[in-house]
């Protein structure tokens, strides 16, 4: 069985798996990490969104062998200690999460955006494809302006 | 020793006390505009203080059906005396005393809630109930989700908007009497009269300033020889959290990726397991072809043949989807693999009738409406944990009615009741689809088989064709009308059948809706009907009946049950009927509407969201009204169908009045959902069977909104609370329906018949 090396969260891990096998099953079976959801397994729902050397991903169709050598980081990575991340604390202050079991992906998808860019466009709003079955997505919005805003 | 304390209690309220428990002061003194039967609140045998209360059902209020001018009053029909509700109120009654609350010794508060959550807000509306009756801050308070406890009978039972309206009362009780016996635990302390001491933030506070923290005194609080002072909870006008937007209890776990959901959780040796299903609904297996090669698979662990399916067990997911996608199994025919959509409509269409045609001189409007199925579709599919030994079983899995489930699973397995434990796990969404607990039987069934626990997760593509939806429906519609007045509103629905067979949460309504002759599922879901649908108007002679079409697939109720539907297509043909009446909508609806909390309502959408304001070409104003569960609502929105093959709805405007909102936050929010919900199963979201099997296999398919689909502008306005608290959790969606579907009628100057309105197969079906 091949083995794996890379980092999750900082920490330096190694997995041995199939080089074919999903990112997302190496993390949650392998690792413990269950943060990332499954929610469709074909990169349709964004459930599992994380990151890789700092870009939004989907792990569901990440092949864990791609991930040799670079940097993962998932939603438990994103806050510093108990410091959240400011859009955690949009998120908060929204009460965005309903289920809650999308918002993972959601704010992993939301820090990406925020990262390209600080004043986001309804268009770059809308193009967010993250499902919320819970409806939540006017709150979503409403907290990445505020995100975006004090970030300035 | 919990369960043990419970059972103890329960005795309590047949027999006389034995030495350990007491019985505390009941509340005979019911506030004038309700009537009650008393509370009765027990002290639990515990080191720390542990208490249970009981509940009285309310007496059923028939709303007064005030004949205004120019209307033809319509006589209160079922759902207005009594609605679902009172009738879960009543039928919980008996073991409702079992909620049982703790004072642990570091002041942390515990409350056993027999409910689950899956998103609704719940546990945080409870945690607030607790911490206004005990002067706690809210993050010192802990609501568990309580296991399966067949003692509770219908009192376990996540379902119908009921929760809030259930436990409201005794929840307060519960806690009012802890108050009272740390009040005097700390009055014996000091020497004082308990009515000389107040509490605030966690403590007792005497007059001269002293404290004494809870966690201090709750082992004195236990003690049965304490005097304590009539325990009463706060009038409403004292409350200053309860009635105050607050955030989710639950939210940081939430953004932190530390919610743990049933697939989340560490079973040790559970192996993560999925099962190959047949190619059409409730198909068999026959043989399995190649069972060796796919157990030499890398990574299986097992397979297992199972009623619905077989099951591979492996180390990881990925494993376990690639050999159940490898599997090569013989299978035996489904339950409808002669049907598609077309023979399924025409089902419909010719099991209801319109009715003789009115007396000349009535004029009248007649309407058919057809809606598509809808998947729930919550964000985590169909998942459970199951340890399975010898003797004695354990399960986890996100449950609204884990009693049936675990009385299901002992049966199945060959085990006593006592020996399964069932832990109800919060879980990702429901909308309906955890009423049933088809994951919790299949992963029993597979750790039997195996022999060892088993993390058991649908696949999306199951969970959407096999994981149960919400029927296709077809409505008749007349209304007749004569001088400017509505005489009868005759709805006959036709529903391919909805599976109750969850009952009313435990074995004995479950096995009632199965008795042939018995209170069998048509049964049950025709009760089901009469107590949730009824219209708001004054539309004289008004009729609503239910036709069920026995197909066998797998359904269940869907948030708004047949409400969505029902009221959706009413609140459409109704904008109609103002037309051909030369009336405004807004105006048409305040005419008829039965009284002013209704008008309130529709007033506040109106004037909030500029009624009637000038909308470009392409775009409309729409409006919607609904009342259920004690609740009612108003939803205006606007939409732009300049293309009306992509439309979306540009804003929102809702106002609601639900009696008391615990948590207007809260209630915002399942607005909010239930708006989504109307936008997606009116413009865009369904499900096509094609010969007994749906295609739609994943969200790229079925087209749930996405946030491009949903509005930027969304305004909500609750209500000044009024009375008691009534539904919320399914309130939103038919008022939003109908809103949506006016908007885009007026928009495309169009009358849509047939719902989702864009649902063409656009996209390559995955394989059987
Ligand atoms: S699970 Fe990865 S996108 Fe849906
Ligand atoms: S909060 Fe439930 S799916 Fe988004």
């Amino acid at each position: 069985m091949p083995s794996h090396s890379f980092t999750v969260n900082g920490r330096p891990v190694t997995v041995d798996a199939p080089d074919d096998l999903p990112l997302l099953w190496a993390l949650r079976d392998l690792l413990g990490i269950r943060g990332p959801k499954y929610g469709c397994g074909i990169d349709v729902c964004k459930a599992c969104t994380s990151h890789l050397d700092g870009e939004a991903v989907r792990p569901c169709v990440v092949p864990v062998a791609a991930a040799a050598g670079r940097e993962v980081t998932t939603i438990e990575g994103l806050a510093d200690g108990d410091r959240l991340h400011p859009v955690q604390e949009a998120w908060l202050e929204q009460d965005v999460a309903q289920c809650g079991y999308c918002q993972p992906g959601q704010i992993m998808a939301a820090v990406a955006l925020l990262k390209r860019t600080r004043n986001p466009t309804d268009a770059e709003l809308d193009a967010i494809a993250n499902v919320c079955r819970c409806g939540t997505y006017f709150r979503i919005r409403e907290a990445i302006r505020s995100a975006a805003e004090k970030m300035g | 020793m919990a369960e043990q304390q419970n059972l103890e209690a329960r005795t309590e309220q047949q027999a006389p006390p034995p030495p350990g428990t007491r019985q505390d002061q009941a509340d005979p003194a019911p506030p004038p505009h309700r009537s009650r039967r008393r509370f009765l609140t027990y002290l639990l045998a515990a080191p720390t203080l542990a208490v249970a209360a009981g509940l009285g059902p309310e007496g059923a209020a028939p709303a007064a059906a005030a004949g205004a001018d120019g209307v033809v009053p319509t006589l209160p029909g079922p759902a207005d005396l009594l609605d679902l509700g009172d009738v879960l109120i009543l039928a919980g009654a008996p073991t409702a005393h079992l909620l049982v609350l703790t004072v642990g010794e570091d002041g942390t508060v515990t409350f056993r809630l027999p409910r689950e959550e899956v998103g609704q807000g719940l546990t945080t509306a409870v945690a607030m109930l607790v911490a206004e009756e005990l002067d706690v801050p809210l993050a010192r308070v802990r609501v568990q989700l309580d296991d399966a406890r067949p003692e509770l009978l219908f009192n376990q039972f996540t379902a119908s908007s009921n929760s809030i309206r259930s436990l409201y009362d005794p929840v307060r009780h519960t806690a009012a009497a802890a108050r009272a016996r740390l009040v005097a635990a700390a009055a014996d302390r000091w020497g004082l009269k308990p009515g000389k001491l107040t509490t605030r933030d966690g403590a007792v506070v005497a007059p001269d300033g002293r404290t004494a923290p809870y966690g201090t005194l709750t082992a004195a609080a236990a003690s049965r020889h304490l005097v304590t002072l009539t325990a009463r909870p706060k009038p409403e006008s004292a409350h200053t959290l309860v009635g105050t937007p607050t955030p989710r209890v639950d939210a940081r776990a939430m953004v932190t990726g530390r919610q743990s959901y049933t697939l989340d959780l560490d079973v040790p040796g559970a192996k993560p397991c999925m099962v190959r299903r047949p190619p059409t609904v409730y198909g068999t297996v026959r043989a399995v072809n190649n069972e060796a090669a796919v157990r030499a698979m890398p990574g299986v662990l097992a397979t297992v043949v199972i009623p619905t399916g077989v099951a591979v067990v492996a180390e990881t997911f990925g494993q376990a989807l690639d050999a159940k996608n490898a599997l090569d199994v013989t299978w035996g025919p489904g339950t409808i693999d002669g049907y598609s959509d077309d023979g399924i409509r025409a089902r419909l269409r010719s099991a209801v009738s319109f009715p003789p045609l009115p007396p000349p001189l009535t004029r009248h409007l007649d309407a058919e409406f057809d809606f598509a199925p809808v998947s729930h579709a919550p964000l985590e599919t169909n998942a459970a944990v199951a340890d399975v030994r010898a003797d004695r079983a354990t399960v986890w899995s996100g449950l609204k009615a884990p009693i049936v489930a675990q009385q299901t699973i002992a049966k199945e397995l060959g085990l006593p009741v006592g020996k399964v434990t069932v832990h109800v796990v919060q879980a990702g969404g429901s909308f309906g689809r955890r009423l049933f607990f088809d994951a919790a039987l299949e992963a029993a069934q597979v750790s039997k088989g195996c022999g060892r626990p088993v993390r058991l997760m649908w696949s999306r593509v199951d969970d959407m064709r096999h994981g149960r939806m919400r029927p296709a429906t077809h409505h008749k519609i007349r209304v007749s009308y004569a001088s400017g007045r509505v005489v009868a509103l005759d709805h006959r629905v036709a529903a391919v059948e909805t599976d109750v067979r969850h009952g009313l949460g435990e074995i004995l309504t479950a096995t009632g809706t199965k008795l042939p002759g018995g209170l069998g599922n048509a049964a049950f879901a025709q009760g089901l009907f009469h107590l949730t649908v009824k219209s708001p108007y004054h539309f004289g002679v008004t009729g609503q009946h239910l036709t069920e079409v026995p197909l066998r697939m797998p359904t269940a109720s869907w948030r708004s049950v047949y409400s969505a539907n029902t009221r959706g297509a009413e609140e459409m043909l109704i904008d109609e009927l103002a037309a051909r009446m030369g009336k405004d909508p807004v105006e048409f609806r305040r005419d008829f509407l039965k009284n002013s909390g209704q008008r309130a309502v529709l007033d506040k959408v109106a004037g909030e969201g500029a009624w009637g304001r000038p909308m470009p070409a392409g775009h409309a104003q729409g409006i919607g009204f609904h009342e259920e569960y004690k609740s009612r609502t108003a939803c205006l929105v606007e939409i732009d169908a300049t293309d009306p093959r992509h439309p979306r709805v540009t804003k929102a405007v809702i106002a609601a009045d639900v009696g008391r909102a615990v948590n207007p936050r809260g209630l915002e929010a399942q607005l909010l959902g239930g708006l989504t919900d109307a936008i997606s199963t009116t413009l865009t979201a369904g499900l096509h069977i094609d010969k007994g099997l749906p295609l739609e296999g994943s969200y790229s398919q079925f087209h749930y909104a996405r946030q491009k689909d949903t509005p930027p502008d969304v305004r909500i306005f609750v209500m000044p609370a009024t009375g008691e608290p009534g539904g919320a959790g399914e309130l939103g969606v038919p008022a939003a329906v109908g809103a949506v579907g006016n908007a885009y009628a007026r928009a495309t100057g169009t009358r849509p018949r047939r719902f989702p309105v864009n649902f063409d197969v656009d996209f390559t079906p995955f394989p059987r």
